[in-house]
């Protein structure tokens, strides 16, 4: 069950079907050694959608009493789906280590969207954030190096590159530079609304991830850089979070939300090779599948629409889990002076005032993600590896 | 030894499991170089800065009973600045009483793990109690001096930071009885270090009668050194044999 051609079509697991153990929740984890990084790029991907599954139907409650109890029947097993799910992680994964693979989601997500995406300045957007968090993944790889002795190729297995990208330190920007143009629901193409809210899942999720662990730090440089990259995830909410059409009622937005956890679980089941977790995966649909059915006849009974509405056009492929190397080096290339200009993407010589002196105050007394970085290169067993470039 | 503990498989961490994307990671660092100039010095630079700048981790707690208070008087005629020994005292209390609860987790990995050895287990069970009894020769030598046993001093609280490791190894369901001893073994190399300076502390703090007690616990300590090297070589050597 990995083709989802008509949404609508399945009903999936009813709801009062979709139970938990305990044991489950807290099962075996993953290898680090021995999974694929593409394994943990999924389960780092699935628990951010899960985690902002939860978030948006907390909001829903807070503004529709008559939704309260169905919201928060599908809450708790999304809540126990995000579990079974974040608790893959083994214990081995620093927290330094676990945040290179939150970075390598970003990175190899974000580029599988953007070439996927129908809507040009929707696509330009997640290319734009695509090259920031490429360039987050370089910061941290620097201080995994300097501060634990590890080579975060052990996590990214080869698949993703680590040099700099568009630079941190240019990254802080005004908030105003940091709202997109949104889309508009009636004209948009469902895919272009599931990347939304997917993208938006995800960056919330590293940037909560970031904002609990940065603390956990000794070195003053590691607290700092945390701090530094935080800040930045908070603008990329920011900005994925305006590319949704405000028009669009509570209820649409939780239609599309379980539309994209079908189909990002589906992505996921279609090319998982760890068998446990494919399982896990095509178990997973069905529930989603479960939560959009009665998403749907809420829908109809409260909003007095057919979902089709909202649901309607066939889905592209599936999110493709693999190295987008070429893609972002193509990208990095040509786009790498661009910024922020309100909502508009322009050369670096006219970013406006308000950014330039926001960053000029937030880097003034020195920038963590420079002096991390200072003279890195990437090497493979670090670059206390005399042979390293002779791989 | 029925299960082995060391198995070849699919780890993919090294350059060897993915040639080509590491040639091209290479090839990236070419055509995308350090974009900030310096080296490895600016971070350490940063890190003194902070140094210089940072408050102390807290403070050792003044001795509360009117007992110790006179004591502590007395003995600040002999031997200066009692706060340091309280505070190493603290840290070895909070040391031996962690290694209890590692130990602990030591015999569950021992009782089922690869390299399960019931043998281990018995010896294991006596160490652990060796630990319980140094925390309270530990206890009492705080409580004679005037100390509060219950309050975390700031090296015993920095020695728990430092045991985060092992019992991250400990517990670990999935960790062998050979890397679980290896983890022991710092333990114990730290213990035996640990507790013949503490003699030395309160020989020097004027506390000869403490100083006595401790050096039956450091004869423990080596013993059980001996012990865990043994095992540990043992164990492994079987294992190539
Ligand atoms: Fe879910
Ligand atoms: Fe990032
Ligand atoms: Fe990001
Ligand atoms: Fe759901
Ligand atoms: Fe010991």
């Amino acid at each position: 069950m990995t083709k989802i051609d008509n949404l609508l079509d399945n009903k999936g697991t009813p709801l009062d079907k979709q139970s938990f153990t305990w044991r489950e929740l807290a099962g075996k984890p993953i290898s680090k050694l021995d999974d694929d990084a593409f394994t943990r790029v999924r389960v780092i991907l699935m628990n951010g959608v899960e985690s902002d599954a939860l978030r948006l139907k907390h909001f829903g409650s807070r503004f529709h009493k008559e939704l309260q109890l169905p919201l928060a029947q599908i809450r708790r097993v999304e809540q126990h789906q995000m579990t079974s799910i974040n608790w893959l992680l083994s214990a081995d994964h620093s927290p330094l280590e676990t945040t290179v693979a939150y970075e390598q989601v970003a990175i190899e997500v974000t580029a599988a969207v953007a070439q996927n995406e129908p809507d040009p300045y929707q696509a330009q957007t997640y290319r734009f954030g695509l090259l920031e968090d490429f360039d987050h993944l370089y910061r941290y790889a620097a201080m995994l190096d300097r501060l634990e002795g590890k080579d975060a190729n052990n996590i990214l297995q080869g698949y993703t590159d680590l040099v700099p990208g568009r630079p941190t330190s240019e990254h802080h920007r005004a908030p105003g530079d940091d709202l997109r143009d949104n889309y508009e629901k009636d004209n948009a193409a469902l895919i272009t609304k599931i990347h939304a809210a997917l993208i938006t899942g995800a960056e919330y999720q590293t940037h909560d991830y970031y904002m609990n662990i940065g603390p956990l730090f000794a070195d003053p440089v590691a607290r700092a850089l945390y701090a530094e990259i935080a800040s930045v995830e908070e603008q990329h909410v920011t900005q994925y979070g305006s590319l949704q059409d405000p028009a669009e009622t509570f209820m649409e937005k939780w239609l599309v939300h379980e539309a994209m956890e079908v189909y990002t679980y589906a992505s996921c089941a279609e090319q998982e090779e760890n068998p446990r977790l494919k399982a896990m995966w095509e178990r997973f649909v069905d529930y989603e599948l479960g939560h959009l059915n009665l998403a749907c006849e809420l829908f109809k009974k409260y909003e007095r629409r057919d979902p089709a509405e909202v649901l309607a056009g066939p889905l592209p492929r599936m999110i493709e889990f693999k190295s987008q190397r070429d893609f972002v080096r193509e990208t990095l290339s040509r786009e790498v002076d661009l910024r922020a200009h309100g909502i508009d993407y322009v050369p670096k010589e006219k970013e406006a005032r308000p950014s330039l002196d926001y960053r000029a105050q937030l880097n003034s007394e020195g920038v963590p993600a420079n002096v991390v970085s200072a003279g890195y290169t990437f090497k493979p067993g670090t670059e206390l590896n005399e042979v390293g470039e002779q791989q | 030894m029925s299960e082995p503990q060391v198995i070849l498989g699919t780890n993919r961490t090294g350059v060897q499991t993915s040639p080509e994307g590491t040639a091209r990671q290479l090839e990236a660092t070419r055509m995308f170089p350090a974009d900030v100039p310096g080296d490895m010095s600016v971070y350490t630079a940063e890190r003194e800065r902070a140094i210089r700048e940072a408050d102390l981790i807290g403070s050792v707690p003044p001795p509360a009973t009117t007992k110790g208070m006179v004591k502590t008087a007395l003995d600040k005629t002999i031997g200066k600045a009692p706060e340091v020994l309280i505070d190493k005292l603290g840290e070895r209390l909070a040391f031996e009483r962690t290694g209890v609860r590692l130990y602990e987790a030591m015999v569950a990995k021992a009782t089922s793990a690869p390299g399960a050895d019931p043998a281990l287990v018995e010896t294991l069970r006596s160490i652990q109690a060796d630990e319980l009894e140094h925390m309270n020769i530990v206890r009492e030598a705080i409580e004679t001096l005037g100390g509060d046993p219950t309050a975390m001093t700031p090296c015993a609280d920095v020695a728990g930071v430092k045991a985060m490791g092992v019992l991250q190894v400990l517990t670990d369901p999935r960790t062998t009885v050979s890397q679980s001893m290896s983890a022991i073994l710092t333990i114990e190399l730290e213990d035996n270090a640990a507790w013949e300076l503490l003699i030395e502390l309160a020989q020097k703090g004027g506390h000869p009668l403490i100083a006595k007690r401790f050096k039956h616990a450091l004869e423990q300590e080596e013993t059980h050194l001996a012990t865990v090297r043994q095992f540990i070589r043992t164990d492994l050597l079987e294992q190539v044999s």
